[in-house]
């Protein structure tokens, strides 16, 4: 053995151990020059604070992507200053200024999940690594959200979810780094649960088709729970895969199932292609067990409701916020964003501008970009003025907390964006819930080098 | 029952569709002995044409109405289809059967698309290995869904039916069943019929012209044709456009089921290989059989019943039915002996 | 003993200069890397990974012409068993590529076992068919192990039973470590780059033993090699099992230097991947899927970075009006539309320089010196078994 190392065998070891050993020596020079004088990941060091706007350009949830990242550029303008200022002066109690966040003007980068949890980990790393954001936000698709807030986690960088809607967000896979404004299927449930009732009665049968992820599976839970309290059967439910495009061949056996009601756990386009392919089917104007059949989506957007056009009309779901609502801070934020896009803002867009602006508010209340610190602030805050009256970032959880809408389908819409009525307002008293029915812990605050 | 017969109206529209795509693979496969990836790409090609003729005959005046303001504090913009303005009600007409009326741009497109595919590349490709043939068309496909994404966008963008054949036509009383009891809806009927007619006219065109008879005798022995002085070139040339348009066409038809973009082709080449593999390679007949088969089998294995028996068996069962065919039975159900065999 | 440790370890003099020169390139990627604007850990990771994933898969592709669809099947094996190893047993990175290996190369009998009873585009249909099944339920019924859509990861609860005896949890998410030593960006990178400088290494081995000779043979013509009595079924399972395993390690290290499985690195867009990474640097040799899978790499994720601001900038030299329309023109096929010009270079590569870049490189040095480059075994055309 010895023997046959000798010559040109151990010649390459040397020689390839030799490289090695230069390549290692130099290279962290030139890769980290200045990281070393950092005490926490991607501390910023210019003039200027670089913020990571990762959604999905691509996939079956793009359309409320788009609108997320408009939205997030809109926040970006206004916390600079430029513009209308949209919900700047709304917000209370606030330490904004509008000239950037501690005195840094705001960058962005930006980048698409393509509504997949690896390239949306990717795209985050990416930013983190290559473009040093400080602080990642965007989602619009809860397994996505989830494997982006755990890499923040990992990288010490703050993940402020945007639209992601499962109850794992916050629940068992909450994190230490990860904020969520939007609300969560738990609540949706509890929020619908009375409409439900008063509109379509106590006996009832439902058949569920479930988007096979967190999402679709936590909503499919909840919306169980809050129909059975009502009297409602339900038959077992039935997964699709996400992005299935026809959904033709699961929804076939409703007909025959003896359910009256259809709840689509769907979101996005599949839940416009799902919707629409239902009505298709005639399940609408149906009649089952002497009773009309009905369709419930537990989560709309107007978005969505535009892509399903005439097949929304009439149906039921909840809504973390409504353009159309008639606080200032909504109108304010309408009027911004309508003028610049030519197009009302959907619920995905709100909450990706008011995360923005939360945590350049911590930011500048804490008076360093320093993550436990900005932790911290955002923990146990409460604020109003950003549309949905007064809300609580809950410590336990890192959930937010303020009123949920139900909404339906409008019948006569009066213009082209007027497309949902907004029924009913479940309570945030009502839509509170004990954070250990989830578990999950947050686990540690303590800043991470990347 | 009335669960079975429903499944098994929606393997026959799906089956339609898997039929179609593989009819024209077969075709080229079978005339060119080119393995073409490609196939995919000129089905999504085909769903395009319905989307670009819909955005032609929607172009839109706009108009500013100063006297009502939107939300946002902007005039309300009024829209108007420039082919309302023109033709009037005829120009409504037009814009309400967009989809069927597409088939007239499609045809002279796919047509165009495919000749000039099979010109400028595939011809160059006969002499060369599968697994060349396979890369080019490959990247080929690539380069056309890219090209798409560019033009229209990613995302998906619906085609709305005809609004006489929205909802769904009352089977179970044309059986005697009774109101209600078994329901379809028009244009997953329509697609069917569209696809029966397709294929039965793919088969008269092949069985009762000289053409046909031609490339019949070119697809069982080229070079004998060769020999007698017939130019099988040209032929063949027409057969790649042929089978362009027959993808072409069964795209424009789906698009009222699945709003299309710019991945619909690849969702859908994997599956028509397999249809094809199991049909047999080289085989229209069983292109045809097998399209429609696995659709079916698809929709049954989607039923509660059979997928509590087997979990997860309606997300496999396609590919599981190729490869117990291919290991059984490897020149697929209708394949010729000799055909792609070592 | 002496003699097959002088066969493992000798090598020709020019296999010698090509490891050496490769190891260079490689472990100096932090430098050469970085006016590229790509040396970040995070995608030097990639070309390290991507790259055994190549050279694994051109061991069957590129030796015996067996045109694998479904090899992205065997990274996602070997991703998922990395990460249960990670929760199960330890975040030390040894057991789970160790596992990862092991079980992608199971894997890989069993879908090899089936597919290579046929050639062809038989073949390749079938190892489709295999890995789309593997995808399908990964994302839907086997949704226990793989956590479908949401990706399978690290929780605070995981058992870590072999961590966990050494020492107290510790709180947050652990990431993974050798020997107790946890791994920053970096040191993820040349951990990976050692690895693929030892896959390299024992691809070279192959390429150069009697056994690649056969594999070769097996290409050119294998109805000949049966008649000659050679059992060319059990040489062409070896290279498949050999190659599943590579992509096994593959996948093990992306999930090492990311504790993530998704069920989206099984699809079949992800197996075309490393087919066009294969084709576009060159099928059959031994650096030319590294070159191809670099490329792919850099497209996708600086390529992909250019927008328009940075077009108008890189055309400032073209007068005003003519600047809009090359800058519109070129904008499709930069930034977002990074894919198209990836498809068009295929399509060309395909058509003239069947060889791959690295035909390209030969055919020019053919140009400068001619007579002085040695042909042999360069380069090769992709070419089925048949």
């Amino acid at each position: 053995m010895t023997k046959s190392l000798k010559g040109i065998k151990r010649r390459t070891l040397v020689k390839s151990g030799l490289a090695g050993i230069l390549a290692t020596g130099v290279a962290p020079l030139v890769l980290t020059r200045g990281t070393y004088a950092q005490e926490y990941c991607n501390a910023p060091t210019g003039d200027t604070v670089t913020l990571g706007f990762n959604v999905p350009l691509t996939g079956p949830y793009a359309d409320e992507g788009a609108d997320e990242q408009r939205a997030f550029e809109l926040a970006v303008e206004h916390l600079n200053g430029e513009g209308d200022g949209g919900m700047l002066p709304t917000y209370t109690p606030s330490v904004l200024t509008g000239q950037g966040v501690l005195g840094k003007k705001v960058a962005f980068v930006t980048g698409d999940t393509q509504t997949k949890a690896d390239a949306a980990r990717d795209s985050a790393r990416r930013m983190i690594e290559r473009d040093g954001v400080v602080m990642v936000s965007g989602g619009s698709s809860s397994g996505v959200a989830i494997a982006v807030q755990g890499l923040c986690q990992e990288m010490g960088v703050i993940f402020m979810a945007a639209l992601t809607h499962s109850n794992d967000t916050t629940g068992k896979d909450k994190k230490r780094y990860g904020f969520r404004h939007f609300f969560n299927a738990y609540q949706t449930g509890v929020a619908i649960g009375p409409s439900l009732g008063k509109a379509y009665g106590n006996d009832r049968v439902a058949y569920h088709l479930t988007s096979d992820y967190t999402w679709g599976w936590t909503t499919e839970e909840s919306m169980i729970a809050s129909t059975e309290k009502l009297g409602w059967k339900t038959i077992t439910p039935v997964r699709t895969p996400v992005g299935a495009g026809d959904f033709s061949q699961y929804i076939t056996p409703v007909l025959n199932s003896g359910a009256d009601v259809l709840i689509l756990n769907h979101y996005g386009f599949d839940m416009v292609n799902s919707l629409t392919q239902a009505v298709q089917f005639g399940l609408k104007d149906k009649m089952v067990n002497g009773k009309q059949f009905e369709i419930v989506v537990p989560l709309v957007s107007d978005l969505m409701a535009k892509g399903a056009g005439p097949a929304m009309k009439g149906i039921y779901g909840t809504s973390n916020w409504d353009w159309q609502l008639e606080d200032a801070a909504s109108q304010a934020f309408t009027k911004s964003f309508g003028a610049k896009y030519g197009q009302p803002p959907s619920q995905a867009a709100h909450t990706a501008y008011v995360q923005t602006l939360l945590y350049a508010d911590a930011c500048e209340r804490a008076g360093t970009f320093y993550p436990p610190e900005v932790i911290k602030q955002l923990e146990g805050f409460e604020f109003d003025g950003l549309g949905n009256g007064p809300t609580l970032y809950r410590a336990a959880d890192h959930q937010c907390f303020k009123d949920v809408l139900v909404v339906q389908g409008k019948e006569t819409p009066s213009n082209p964006f007027d497309l949902l009525d907004h029924v009913d307002t479940a309570s945030r008293e009502s839509v509170t819930y004990d954070p250990a029915i989830f578990g999950g812990e947050l686990g540690p605050d303590t800043a991470a080098m990347c | 029952m009335n669960a079975i017969l429903a499944q098994l109206l929606n393997g026959l529209d799906k089956g339609g569709a898997y039929a179609l795509i593989a009819l024209g693979l077969t075709l080229v496969f079978g005339t060119l002995g080119v393995v073409n990836f490609a196939h995919g790409a000129l089905f999504m090609l085909g769903a395009f044409c319905a989307v670009a003729f819909r955005q032609l005959i929607t172009l839109e005046t706009v108009t500013l109405d100063p006297e009502k303001l939107s939300p946002w504090g902007a005039p309300l913009e009024i829209r108007t289809p420039l082919a309302q303005s023109w033709f009037g009600d005829f120009g409504g007409v037009l814009i309400e059967y967009s989809v069927p009326l597409s088939i007239l741009l499609a045809i002279p497109v796919m047509a165009i698309i495919g000749i000039a595919m099979e010109r400028g590349i595939i011809k160059h490709f006969y002499k060369r290995s599968h697994a060349e043939q396979i890369l080019v068309t490959f990247g080929l496909a690539i380069v056309l869904q890219e090209l798409v994404k560019a033009i229209f966008g990613a995302n998906p963008i619906s085609q709305p039916m005809p609004s006489v054949l929205r909802g769904a036509a009352d089977v179970g009383m044309w059986l005697g069943m009774g109101p209600n009891v078994l329901t379809y809806p028009w244009w997953r009927l329509t697609y069917f019929l569209f696809a029966t007619a397709i294929i039965g006219g793919v088969f008269a065109f092949l069985r009762f012209t000289t053409f046909g008879l031609v490339v019949r005798a070119g697809m069982a022995d080229r070079e004998t044709v060769g020999l007698l002085g017939i130019n099988i070139a040209r032929r063949f040339t027409i057969m790649f456009g042929l089978a362009a348009v027959v993808a072409g066409l069964a795209g424009v038809m789906y698009t009222p089921l699945v709003p299309p973009n710019y991945h619909l082709g690849m969702d859908f080449l994997v599956l028509s290989f397999v249809v094809v593999v199991v049909g047999g390679m080289g085989s229209l007949p069983g292109a045809v059989a097998a399209g429609f088969l696995l659709g079916i089998l698809q929709s049954f294995a989607s039923m509660t019943e059979i997928k509590s028996i087997l979990p997860g068996i309606d997300q496999i069962i396609v590919y599981l039915t190729a490869v117990i065919v291919l290991l059984v039975r490897p020149r697929g159900l209708f394949g010729r002996r000799g055909v792609m065999e070592s | 003993m002496n003699a097959t440790a002088k066969t493992l370890f000798s090598m020709s003099r020019r296999d010698l200069i090509t490891l050496v020169i490769f190891a260079l390139v490689v472990l100096a990627m932090p430098i050469w890397l970085s006016p590229l604007g790509a040396a970040y850990p995070g995608l030097m990771q990639k070309f390290a990974i991507y790259a055994i994933f190549a050279l694994g898969f051109n061991i069957l592709f590129g030796l015996t012409g067996y045109l694998s669809f479904g090899h992205a099947a065997f990274l996602g094996v070997g991703s998922y068993t990395a990460v249960w190893s990670f929760k199960l047993l330890s975040m030390d990175v040894i057991p789970a590529i160790i596992f990862a290996v092991i079980l992608s190369g199971i894997f890989a009998v069993a879908i090899g076992y089936l597919s290579l009873r046929r050639t062809g585009i038989y073949f390749s249909i079938l190892t489709l068919a295999f890995a789309q099944m593997s995808y399908n339920l990964a994302y839907s019924v086997l949704t226990p192990i793989t956590n479908g859509e949401t990706s399978l990861q690290l929780s605070l609860r995981d058992p870590r039973v072999l961590d966990l005896a050494f020492g107290p949890r510790e709180p947050g998410l652990p990431s993974a470590s050798l020997f107790g030593h946890t791994f920053s960006g970096l040191e993820a990178f040349y951990f990976c780059a050692v690895v693929l400088l030892l896959a390299f290494f024992i691809a070279q081995k192959i390429f150069s033993s009697p056994f690649g000779m056969m594999l070769r043979a097996i290409k050119s013509n294998q109805t000949r090699m049966n008649y000659a009595g050679f059992n060319t079924r059990s040489y062409a399972m070896t290279a498949f099992v050999i190659s599943g395993m590579y992509a096994g390690l593959a996948g093990a290290l992306l999930a090492i230097t990311d504790p993530l499985a998704g069920a989206e690195r099984m699809q079949w867009t992800a197996s075309g991947e490393v087919v066009l990474m294969t084709i576009l640097g060159g099928v059959g040799t031994l650096i030319g899927p590294v070159i191809g899978a670099w490329l792919i790499k850099y497209f996708e994720n600086i390529f992909s970075a250019f927008n328009d601001t940075a077009l108008t900038h890189f055309f400032g030299f073209v007068p005003d009006g003519l600047r809009e329309v090359v800058v519109a023109i070129s904008s499709k096929f930069v930034g977002e539309g990074w894919q198209l010009t990836l498809g068009l270079l295929f399509v060309l590569v395909v058509m003239f320089l069947p060889g791959g870049i690295m035909e390209g490189v030969r055919r020019i040095r053919g140009l400068f010196g001619s007579g002085r480059t040695p042909q042999t075994g360069a380069v090769s055309r992709p070419q089925a078994a048949e």
